[in-house]
């Protein structure tokens, strides 16, 4: 088990070594590098830079050194918590993307909460009831929520909101709230606005969660241990809900990781669409300003979500079902 | 097809089996794989004694009169596919829908009024025309009409725009001479399929039809949305021949080769398969040179998005590969002395083929939102090429959208392509296996 864990850390480790050396590769690629883009600040604010000048911070930078000496330094700096200094916002990276964190954590995990809670119950639901009109009409719902990208919910619902109710749904906090200070009136405000979001980010996963659950109850509940139970005079909901439903679970716990990385990856569109303070606009905003140091830290935050997120899930299943915990001991 | 029907097209005697290639009630799509002589033989050898076909039986005709051959025994594996996708009622839908778009995005010049480019400046950011068969006074007319727009200034904002003008009509013909246009690099004419005249039955500046309204800048709605489904569906059909092309290349040699080749691609399937893709994409569209054409961008971009769906097929082609080499049939194509490349092609990739294209009609909704998204947040596709994407760039933000709704439509008509997608992929990997029930 034990090493289990370990090896699963190491293969974590070494995807977060691959994927740093992309996020710095997309740091490299626009032209131009870091001491041009100051000179030209620079010239911007009306001081002229000579090309000693420049050439001076390179050297001071080490952008004289070859690619791998500057991709180590980076790197290290990373580990560091040193993740370069933004442009556009005139501040290190790494307080940009503190400042912008907490609300896409609290995003993705509500959206994980929210897929699951609906997605099992309902998945119940119509394998239950399987051609009732109930089951009929979360089918229909769940091709659509799979077919309409995030983005085009967002809208549509933004475009509803302001129609109906006048008011905008996007954003997270009342105007009044905005520029207050982080505090329990706050947490609240945030809570009434956030489940927006959370439904745009998390239908096209509960659709997809509730087909799965479907599915595989009616497999289940076809087996002969079904009926053994029942045979036997257990009350069925008894019967239902200890065996069939537990194994049905399976598969549908055992995708977490794999929803986990959905939900990161819809994340930054549904924030940019909705206008929401987390790390969205500001991924967009530095990728089409060219900010680059802050767009490689953030796509790096977005895949070590992912990577731990994967990580954390992967370890509970191994708590939680036995058959994985054993087949850990024997590979 | 109704079952009161099934027991006398399927029965047929074995003389019948022998003479006829195509048998009568085979409708007229499926009769190409009829001729498939390997079948016909082997099912009529069948017959004589108690045949192993039995698992190919319905239940409709479970009752199989001594020494006769019915239709399925007959069937190509193909042919029992088709079959039974028939039966698939939304898959069938989906593939009429899927079928009507393809045809009208080829055809998108002519059945277009005008060039997806063509701004209008006295219809700027106007609403959809409805097309009216009764006039103001409740008259009816057979030709449909539109309303004339005329151009008013609003007094207080001194700001033109166009009003509704009930006593004008402005009748709508077929096959009006237009814009002159070359669809497809091929035809050129000047023939659109239907346009407005005005009142005199002319083609004048002044009458216009913009059924879906204009954008901002004046320019068809209608037009765009038909000119922009060429441009998303061949980049979504790019992006799956691509994706298939990897997968087989990839999963073969994984499949195949094993040792630390499979162990080189499987990690790196699994290394894609794990990253968030969209932040990644965002990131690499980002990174494409500014100075690039549209055309490059098309290109990169649908390359970039090609990526993705590679590894479920390289996964799958890898997967039976394996199983297969086990396989009895293996063994006699190898003691026959065929090639390992011959083995590979001619007789353990038809075995799963089927599979595959599945797969392929799984992953192509994944492309087209995938690049509709791109293109919507401004880092995919970019005028003048337009694709849905494209033009629901320009319904961002939500002051533009409460004046101008129909700047969504863009978007419809993308949730019903996926939609179409996923109800024939579903058709699809139903029939995929067609000797189970």
């Amino acid at each position: 088990m034990i090493q289990m864990i370990i090896k699963r850390m190491v293969s974590a480790l070494a995807m977060l070594t691959v994927l740093s050396m992309i996020a710095f590769v997309l740091i490299q690629l626009p032209p131009g590098d870091y001491a041009d883009a100051y000179a030209g600040k620079k010239s911007q604010g009306g001081a002229v830079m000579t090309a000693e000048q420049i050439e001076e911070i390179r050297d001071k930078l080490g952008l004289n050194e070859p690619l791998y000496i500057q991709y180590i330094n980076w790197a290290s700096d990373f580990v560091q918590g040193d993740f370069g200094y933004s442009w556009e916002y005139h501040r290190p990276v790494i307080d940009v993307v503190a400042e912008r964190m907490p609300v896409t954590l609290t995003l993705v995990f509500m959206t994980l909460v929210f897929t699951y809670f609906i997605a099992v119950p309902m998945g119940i639901y119509c394998a239950l009831r399987q051609y009732s009109i109930g089951d009929h009409a979360i089918s229909l719902l769940g091709y659509i929520g799979l077919a309409i990208p995030n983005f085009m919910f967002a809208l549509i619902l933004l475009y509803l909101s302001s129609v109906f109710w006048g008011t905008s749904a996007g954003g997270l906090f009342s105007p009044v709230m905005q520029d207050a200070p982080w505090s329990w009136e706050k947490f609240k405000d945030m809570m009434a606005h956030i489940w927006v979001p959370v439904v745009v980010l998390g239908t096209a996963g509960t659709a997809f969660q509730i087909r799965t659950m479907r599915a595989t109850l009616l497999d289940e509940l076809n087996k002969m241990y079904v009926t053994a139970a029942r045979a036997t005079g257990m009350d069925e909901r008894k019967v239902i809900m200890k065996y069939p439903v537990r194994m049905a679970l399976n598969p549908v716990v055992s995708t977490l990781g794999w929803e986990l990385t959905n939900i990161i990856s819809g994340a930054p569109i549904v924030g940019v669409v909705m206008s929401l303070p987390d790390m969205g606009p500001l991924f967009l905003n530095s990728l089409l300003n060219q900010d680059m140091y802050l767009a490689g830290a953030l796509v790096m935050v977005y895949c070590i979500l992912v990577i731990l997120g994967t990580l954390i899930s992967d370890l509970l299943l191994m708590l939680l079902d036995p058959r994985i915990r054993m087949g850990a001991m024997k590979a | 097809m109704s079952s009161t029907q099934t027991p006398q097209t399927h029965v047929m005697t074995t003389a019948d089996a022998s003479a006829v290639a195509a048998p009568p009630a085979a409708g007229s799509a499926d009769t190409s794989a009829n001729t498939s002589s390997a079948s016909n033989t082997n099912s009529i050898s069948n017959t004589g004694g108690l045949s192993n076909t039995s698992r190919l039986s319905n239940p409709n005709n479970s009752v199989k009169p001594e020494g006769q051959v019915r239709r399925y025994d007959l069937a190509s594996h193909w042919q029992l596919m088709w079959w039974k996708f028939r039966k698939h009622k939304m898959a069938m839908t989906g593939l009429i829908i899927l079928a009507l778009m393809l045809v009208s995005s080829l055809l998108a010049e002519f059945l277009s009024p005008y060039d997806p480019l063509k701004r209008n400046s006295r219809y700027a950011e106007g609403a959809p025309m409805g097309i009216h068969f009764f006039d103001e006074a409740g008259d009816f007319h057979l030709r449909p009409f539109v309303y004339a727009r005329s151009l008013k200034r609003d007094p207080v904002t001194l700001k033109r725009s166009a009003v509704v003008d009930t006593s004008k009509r402005w009748p709508i013909h077929f096959f009006v001479k237009g814009q002159k246009y070359t669809m497809l690099g091929l035809i050129e004419s000047d023939i659109h399929l239907f346009g407005v005249v005005n009142e005199k039955g002319k083609a004048s500046k002044k009458a216009f039809i913009h059924l879906l309204g204009t954008d901002e800048l004046g320019r068809d709605m209608f037009s765009r949305i038909l000119h922009s489904s060429r441009v998303s569906l061949s980049v979504g059909f790019i992006g799956v021949s691509v994706a298939f092309v990897l997968g087989m290349l990839l999963g073969g040699a994984a499949g195949y080769l094993g040792g630390w080749v499979d162990e080189a691609i499987m990690r790196m399937v699994e290394f894609i398969r794990a990253v968030p893709t969209l932040p990644l994409w965002l990131a690499l569209a980002a990174a494409l040179p500014r100075e690039w054409s549209a055309l490059q961008v098309y290109i990169a971009i649908t390359f970039l998005l090609a990526i993705i769906g590679w590894t479920h097929l390289a996964r799958r082609v890898r997967g039976r590969l394996l199983s297969l080499r086990e396989e009895d049939f293996v063994m006699a194509a190898r003691l026959a002395g065929c090639s390992h490349s011959r083995i590979i092609a001619r007789h353990m990739l038809p075995s799963f083929m089927s599979y595959l294209i599945v797969d392929l009609t799984i992953s192509f909704p994944y492309i087209i939102m995938a690049e509709t998204s791109l293109s919507f947040l401004g880092l995919g596709l970019r005028e003048p090429i337009i694709s849905w994407g494209v033009l629901l760039n320009s319904a961002q933000n939500i002051q533009t959208l409460a004046q101008m709704p129909w700047l969504l439509l863009p978007g419809a008509v993308v949730v019903i392509a996926v939609l179409a997608f996923n109800f024939v992929g579903d058709g699809l990997r139903d029939a995929a296996d067609p000797y189970t029930r």
